[in-house]
């Protein structure tokens, strides 16, 4: 997908006058944070755990190159195919290849971050090959063009009638008078669609939420079943995961699946959790002849060498989104990118490049709460304030206060003169505003008095209402 | 260069390249650890007793919306199949694992069966799992030439067998049979499924939702004995 992260502010505007995605996201963010405190309480040991995670991607990433070479040498005895790609036009070429190669027509792919992240049905679909998304939300956007609001529910700027909409538009071949009106269904249609593009397609597309290094295995979890039956019908099998997935044991995994769906759906563990290792064994009835991994760079190792490393600990659960006061108010689409939200707002200026995010790390209240939810404790809030130093550095839209702050800071550093001018501003303001007791307008703070009124002040300052007070009790 | 050389070596700069000289000291902990696995923190839920892990076992798995019988050993198995399918008004008609063959279905149950993988309009599929774990009522499903993986999906209706006995504390209790099984070997099949109740999704409007594009129904069939 096009990058629209630099247009984030007309984004966020466009989100916020949108009604109806403030009513879904409302009952998300309500939904979601329930749903994990109540799997968290039952599980006492969830701190010690994450604690546990973080060690283990600590130790992974201080030895990446070891484990991917681990990895590569079992998953290859296993008899799967590892293809290593710096970027994502690499990776795009790669899966194109092997689609040819395979003569593919039809893709069915299950739900990857990556997938997106390289934009490979874009690209597939512009050299004849076509992408069948086969997760239901993913589904449900690709059939209107749209791209993902949100990693685990991609379509949850959407109700049930525009769905409804859009399959009576695309699935032209039904009976146009069907009944659609409840969620069942709407998705027993795309049952029934999409199980005959699982058994038509000659390639199945899926990413890896893990790579296990002891085995050279793949690990895949959904809810929904889509990516076994991609993994397992098709005669090809292409998974695509970006480096930083790969741990060390098969207990090591464990440790990491007891944190995934908590945080992200608050279930104790998805429907489906599957590792998959190399493809189908002599005498094996079902799964695919041929088994192809493509390893990820694509910005990964720069990450790796800087501050930004705690970043590649995280595991794509969706906590910080579901738990962010303006994830909450915009939804995903604003953030311009696959990823939104906190773990957006630092990916996205990592991946895509300086000044092409730039907004994203200021659209934070800096409230802490994604870093509190993470299940990797990833100091989120710590890397967009990196972030924000860094465009104070090379001018981005973080430094546009740096002359305002420097005139604060001469007074800040002259105490009896900051108390004087403060004096004297707040007894002007109190004078001009005093009648109605706010500003409607007001010269430099057009950002705070567009959409609602300054309070006007009192007419002393805290520091002398403060005196006085001290000196009434003594 | 090749991205593979480019790669590495890009990870080796970004992590210190001495890193080289502990590596060894890694691979030998590694090394180490894989001839003699050890787990990480396993949670109080995933320990117990066999009574208090079959407890758990069911309960966890009725939560995740499967249901679970009780049968006394394999000859049960036909008359439970029958039971469930008769009582949800579902298709008598069942494909099974091969390795199932054993289980004698009798002449006038009035089920026809089959074994092998599923087809696109398999109604019933009938496999067996070789682990329940009891910390959250999941199913351990291996493929193999006897244990066909699209059984575990493409049907609307999923039935498991599972002896009482292979049920576990922990998902680390589950791996531990495996290596013991294959003795020093390579241990993993093409693909282990965990299965913990049927296929779901909350796609639409958040509204949970039963059988998306894998089974509708989970049906865990217990067995409490070799044979009745």
């Amino acid at each position: 997908m096009d990058a629209t992260s630099h247009r984030f502010r007309d984004n966020a505007r466009h989100a916020l006058a949108n009604g109806r995605l403030k009513e879904s996201l409302a009952s998300f963010t309500k939904t979601f944070p329930e749903k994990r405190q109540k799997v968290i309480d039952r599980l006492p040991e969830f701190d010690a755990l994450r604690d546990e995670g973080v060690r283990i991607k600590n130790h992974v990433l201080a030895n990446l190159d070891f484990y991917l070479e681990r990895f590569e040498a079992k998953a290859t005895a296993a008899g799967a195919q590892i293809h290593w790609c710096r970027d994502a036009a690499e990776a795009r070429e790669t899966v194109l290849s092997i689609c040819r190669a395979a003569g593919a027509r039809t893709v069915t792919k299950s739900k990857s971050m990556i997938g997106e992240e390289i934009a490979i049905n874009e690209f597939l679909e512009s050299n004849g090959v076509r992408p069948v998304e086969t997760d239901l939300g993913e589904y449900i956007i690709q059939v209107r063009g749209e791209s993902p609001s949100h990693i685990l529910v991609p379509a949850i700027h959407l109700k049930g009638p525009d769905i409804a909409q859009t399959f009576r538009e695309k699935h032209t071949a039904l009976p146009p008078g069907r009944a659609l009106d409840e969620p069942e269904a709407i998705l027993r249609e795309a049952r029934t669609v999409l199980r005959g593009e699982f058994l038509a397609a000659d390639v199945g597309l899926t990413g890896a939420n893990m790579l296990v290094a002891e085995t050279g295995s793949i690990v895949v979890v959904t809810n929904e079943g889509n990516a076994d039956l991609v993994m397992s019908l098709p005669k090809v099998h292409v998974a695509v995961a970006s480096l930083e997935k790969v741990v060390p044991t098969l207990e090591d995994a464990a440790t990491i699946l007891r944190l995934l769906a908590r945080s992200a759906t608050g279930q104790d563990i998805t429907a489906y959790t599957t590792f998959a290792t190399g493809p189908k064994r002599p005498g094996d009835p079902d799964g695919p002849d041929e088994f192809h991994i493509v390893l990820l760079d694509n910005g990964r190792t720069a990450m790796l060498g800087g501050e930004f490393r705690d970043m590649l600990r995280c595991i794509r659960c969706g906590a910080c989104l579901n738990h962010c006061p303006v994830y909450a108010g915009i939804g995903g689409h604003a953030y311009g990118w696959v990823y939104s939200g906190p773990m957006g707002s630092v990916l996205t200026p990592s991946l895509l490049g300086a000044h092409q995010a730039d907004d994203l790390p200021n659209a934070s209240t800096f409230c802490g709460k994604c870093e509190q939810v993470c299940p990797m404790r990833i100091p989120l809030p710590t890397m967009m304030r990196h972030l924000r130093e860094r465009q104070f550095t090379t001018g981005g839209p973080a430094a546009k206060g740096r002359g305002a702050l420097k005139v604060w800071a001469f007074f800040a550093r002259r105490p009896a003169l900051y108390r004087r001018a403060t004096a004297l501003a707040i007894g002007a303001l109190a004078f001009l505003g005093g009648g109605r007791g706010r500003f409607r307008r007001l010269p430099l703070t057009s950002a705070w008095t567009g959409p609602r009124d300054l309070p006007a002040p009192q007419g002393r300052t805290f520091q002398a209402l403060w005196a006085e007070r001290r000196r009434r009790k003594p | 260069m090749s991205a593979r050389d480019d790669i590495l070596s890009a990870v080796r700069l970004a992590t210190g390249g001495g890193a080289a000289l502990g590596r060894s000291a890694v691979a030998r902990a590694f090394d180490e650890r894989l001839a003699k696995p050890t787990a990480n923190l396993i949670p109080e839920r995933g320990k117990g007793t066999p009574a208090e892990l079959l407890v758990r076992f069911i309960a966890e798995s009725e939560a995740a919306a499967a249901t679970v019988a009780r049968v006394a050993g394999r000859s049960g198995i036909p008359a439970a199949v029958a039971d469930y399918l008769a009582a949800h008004g579902l298709p008598r008609r069942v494909r099974a694992a091969p390795a199932l063959k054993d289980v004698p279905w009798p002449e006038g149950i009035g089920i026809a069966v089959d074994y092998g993988k599923a087809d696109a309009d398999t109604p019933v599929g009938l496999s067996c799992a070789v682990s329940g774990i009891a910390e959250t009522g999941t199913l351990v499903l291996p493929s193999g030439p006897a244990t066909p993986t699209t059984l575990n999906y493409l049907p609307d209706v999923h039935i498991v067998v599972l002896e009482t006995a292979s049920i576990v504390g922990s998902y680390e209790d589950a791996w531990s049979r495996f290596r013991e099984e294959a003795a020093g070997g390579d241990f993993m099949p093409r693909t282990v499924n965990w299965i913990t109740g049927p296929s779901r999704s909350a796609d639409i409007e958040l509204i949970l939702l039963l059988g998306v594009h894998g089974p509708r129904r989970l049906h865990i069939l217990l067995l409490d004995g070799q044979d009745a």
